[in-house]
């Protein structure tokens, strides 16, 4: 057998290591790159066949439509349900995480308890949900699903800061303690800036979980504070799909979690392999 | 006036009984050194001193202020803590600055502090460096530094030099002492290492079970221990204790060889007692025997050389004992020798209560 020198073998290796990253690449990036570019296409070309692999020019159309008639803005509620609930939920989670570790609220089992809290399945529950929110009068509104995420959030977010809070050395808050610090000072000048990856790592996916709750935004909304994942629904007829509005209106949700991600990517990769470290 | 004075205090975590009733005075100016054990009690009723810890029982008054309920800002200390405790996230002008700025002091001020603080624990050029960016030396150096940047009636530290290596510990220790004698401030310090302690201390309170076995200056417990447990504690290495009867020639040890002991009343003939002797205090048999020394013949059995001095341990009296003697005074094991035992040094103590005669 006439061996290749090994310079070449690696060549070789390197180029089939490659040639397989590609190809996955691809494969994963297409879908994604056809939701994309059908959203800049005209009808004509959506449907046409062979398909129209990249547009001749890219149609605004499609997005221009979501904006006329006002669908864009179940974007926008979207943004603001997800934004708000993560605020609270990341305020009130962290506070009580804090207590939890700290002052061993509710000794052992409470922590278990709030964590339980986030097993039960959704569905089991967004009936009962649905008739106290009409009693309430709190369907349709944005403070009705802003609580409904946080407090959907919240043990997610306590039992995520929990772990990060108890790998903060307890002499560093001691010292602030004795520095002249307050608890909230403490709070606020050394646990915030010691969990700050897990902070950042945690209010992305709390975000990201109200972005793409569909169940409750579905069953709790009517006309007013409609999301962007309800509002695709909308675009599957009996007849007929429209894809060109589908595709429009999955990109304009895709944007706002891509730039969370990207922004918060640095504090994402630490802050959950801390985590993993933690176990 | 004393800076800090604790009275009766006891500390409970579940039934285990920490600090069981220490009271303290520690007057204005002194560095006190609180060393014991580990498991002595000494960092919690430090902690407690400090308000990290609540009192179960007692009181605490720091600059004549009843302090035994306040929190920890409310008590004028500051502390040093053995990991250091230094905010990863802030560099070290920042670190050192922490304190003042949480007690609202102005920019201008701290500026000048920090200054000060920093050149007088030679970190003035680190200012700018994280403490990821520093050694331990270093670390320790800053920790130091946020405390002394205050104008605290109290300053605590916590085992601050255990982190340390060898050689580092020592130059810490003389960088402290110089700290207490430049600033003359009321410092309070927990350690586990007696020759920290013996160097450092104006005055030594030493714990064990959560109980002061016996507190003063350094060469007061040296010299005069009140219990087989202070003798045996400080002192390295440890004093030689001995099973002996006590009889008119002096005492008898297990197995028969006589030491003469000058005027000992409260002694009565025939008393079991156990005789404690410092390794300091026996050497090589000179010309002739010293007044109140005794000479016994020995046989080497392990010798180690700390360079100055070789510790020497031989059978005796049917025990061991280990003497510290001139480098060059015995070279191997197996040697057969007389030493000098001063005996107008030992201490001897009553086996049953353990304390001193």
């Amino acid at each position: 057998m006439s061996a290749l020198p090994f310079h070449r073998r690696k060549d070789v290796r390197l180029a089939l290591r490659y040639t397989i990253a590609i190809a996955l690449v691809l494969i994963f990036v297409f879908p994604v790159y056809w939701l994309f570019i059908i959203s800049f296409k005209t009808p004509d070309e959506i449907f046409a066949f062979p398909p129209v692999w990249y547009p001749e020019s890219l149609q605004l159309a499609n997005y221009k439509v979501l904006f006329k008639d006002g669908d864009a803005v179940t974007v926008w509620n979207s943004l603001v349900l997800a934004s708000v609930s993560t605020v609270f939920a990341m305020v009130l989670g962290t506070i009580a995480a804090y207590s939890l570790v700290r002052f061993k609220t509710g000794g052992e089992n409470l922590a278990v308890w709030i964590i339980s809290q986030r097993m039960m399945p959704p569905v089991a529950i967004v009936f009962p949900i649905f008739l106290l929110y009409v009693w309430l009068g709190w369907v349709d509104t944005y403070h009705g699903l802003i609580i409904l995420y946080t407090a959907f959030s919240l043990p997610y977010v306590i039992w995520m800061m929990r772990g990060y809070i108890e790998d903060i050395p307890l002499e560093l808050e001691e010292s602030a303690l004795v520095d002249g610090c307050t608890r909230w000072e403490v709070l606020w000048k050394v646990v915030f800036p010691m969990a700050r990856s897990g902070l950042f790592a945690t209010a992305v996916f709390t975000f990201v979980f109200a972005w793409n709750d569909f169940l409750f935004a579905l069953v709790l909304t009517r006309t007013e504070v409609t999301t962007y994942t309800v509002q695709v629904t909308h675009y599957f007829g009996g007849q007929s799909n429209f894809w060109a509005k589908i595709a429009a209106m999955s990109v304009l949700g895709t944007i706002p979690v891509f730039i969370a991600v990207a922004t918060m990517q640095r504090y994402l990769v630490r802050g959950i392999s801390m985590g993993a470290v933690k176990g | 006036m004393s800076d800090l004075k604790i009275t009766g205090l006891h500390k409970h975590y579940g039934k285990f009984h920490a600090v069981k009733g220490v009271s303290l005075d520690v007057p204005a100016g002194e560095f006190t050194v609180l060393v014991g054990p580990s498991g002595c009690g000494k960092s919690t009723l430090l902690r407690c001193i400090a308000g990290l810890e609540e009192t179960s029982d007692g009181k605490v008054e720091i600059g004549g202020k009843d302090v035994t309920y306040a929190r920890p800002r409310d008590r004028d200390i500051a502390m040093v803590f053995q990991n250091y405790a230094l905010y990863p996230y802030l560099n070290v002008n920042d670190n050192i600055a922490f304190g003042l700025r949480a007690r609202k002091f102005g920019e201008a001020e701290i500026g000048k502090r920090v200054k000060r603080a920093s050149e007088m624990l030679g970190i003035g050029h680190l200012l700018e460096r994280f403490p990821r960016e520093l050694s331990g030396g270093q670390r320790q150096r800053v920790a130091i530094g946020r405390a002394i940047v205050r104008d605290a009636i109290l300053y605590l530290f916590d085992e601050p030099l255990s982190n340390l290596d060898a050689q580092l510990r020592d130059d810490m220790r003389v960088e402290i002492r110089r700290l207490h004698q430049e600033l003359g401030r009321t410092m309070v310090y927990v350690t586990h290492d007696q020759i920290e302690a013996m160097t450092l201390a104006d005055r030594i309170v030493l714990l064990r079970d959560g109980v002061i076995e016996q507190q003063g200056a350094p060469l007061e417990l040296f010299e005069r221990p009140t219990n087989r447990f202070v003798a045996g504690f400080l002192g390295s290495p440890k004093m030689n204790f001995l099973k002996a009867t006590y009889g008119k020639e002096g005492v008898m040890l297990a197995d028969g060889t006589g030491l003469p002991l000058p005027g000992r009343p409260g002694l009565k003939t025939g008393q079991a007692v156990i005789l404690g002797l410092r390794p300091q205090h026996i050497s090589m048999a000179g010309k002739t025997v010293a007044k109140g020394h005794a000479r016994v013949p020995v046989t080497i059995e392990l010798v180690q050389p700390t360079g100055s001095r070789v510790q020497v341990t031989m059978p005796l009296g049917g025990g061991s004992i280990v003497a510290e003697l001139g480098a060059h005074d015995v070279s191997k094991p197996g040697e057969k020798a007389h030493i000098d035992l001063d005996m107008t040094r030992a201490v001897i103590i009553d086996p049953e209560t353990e304390n001193v005669i």
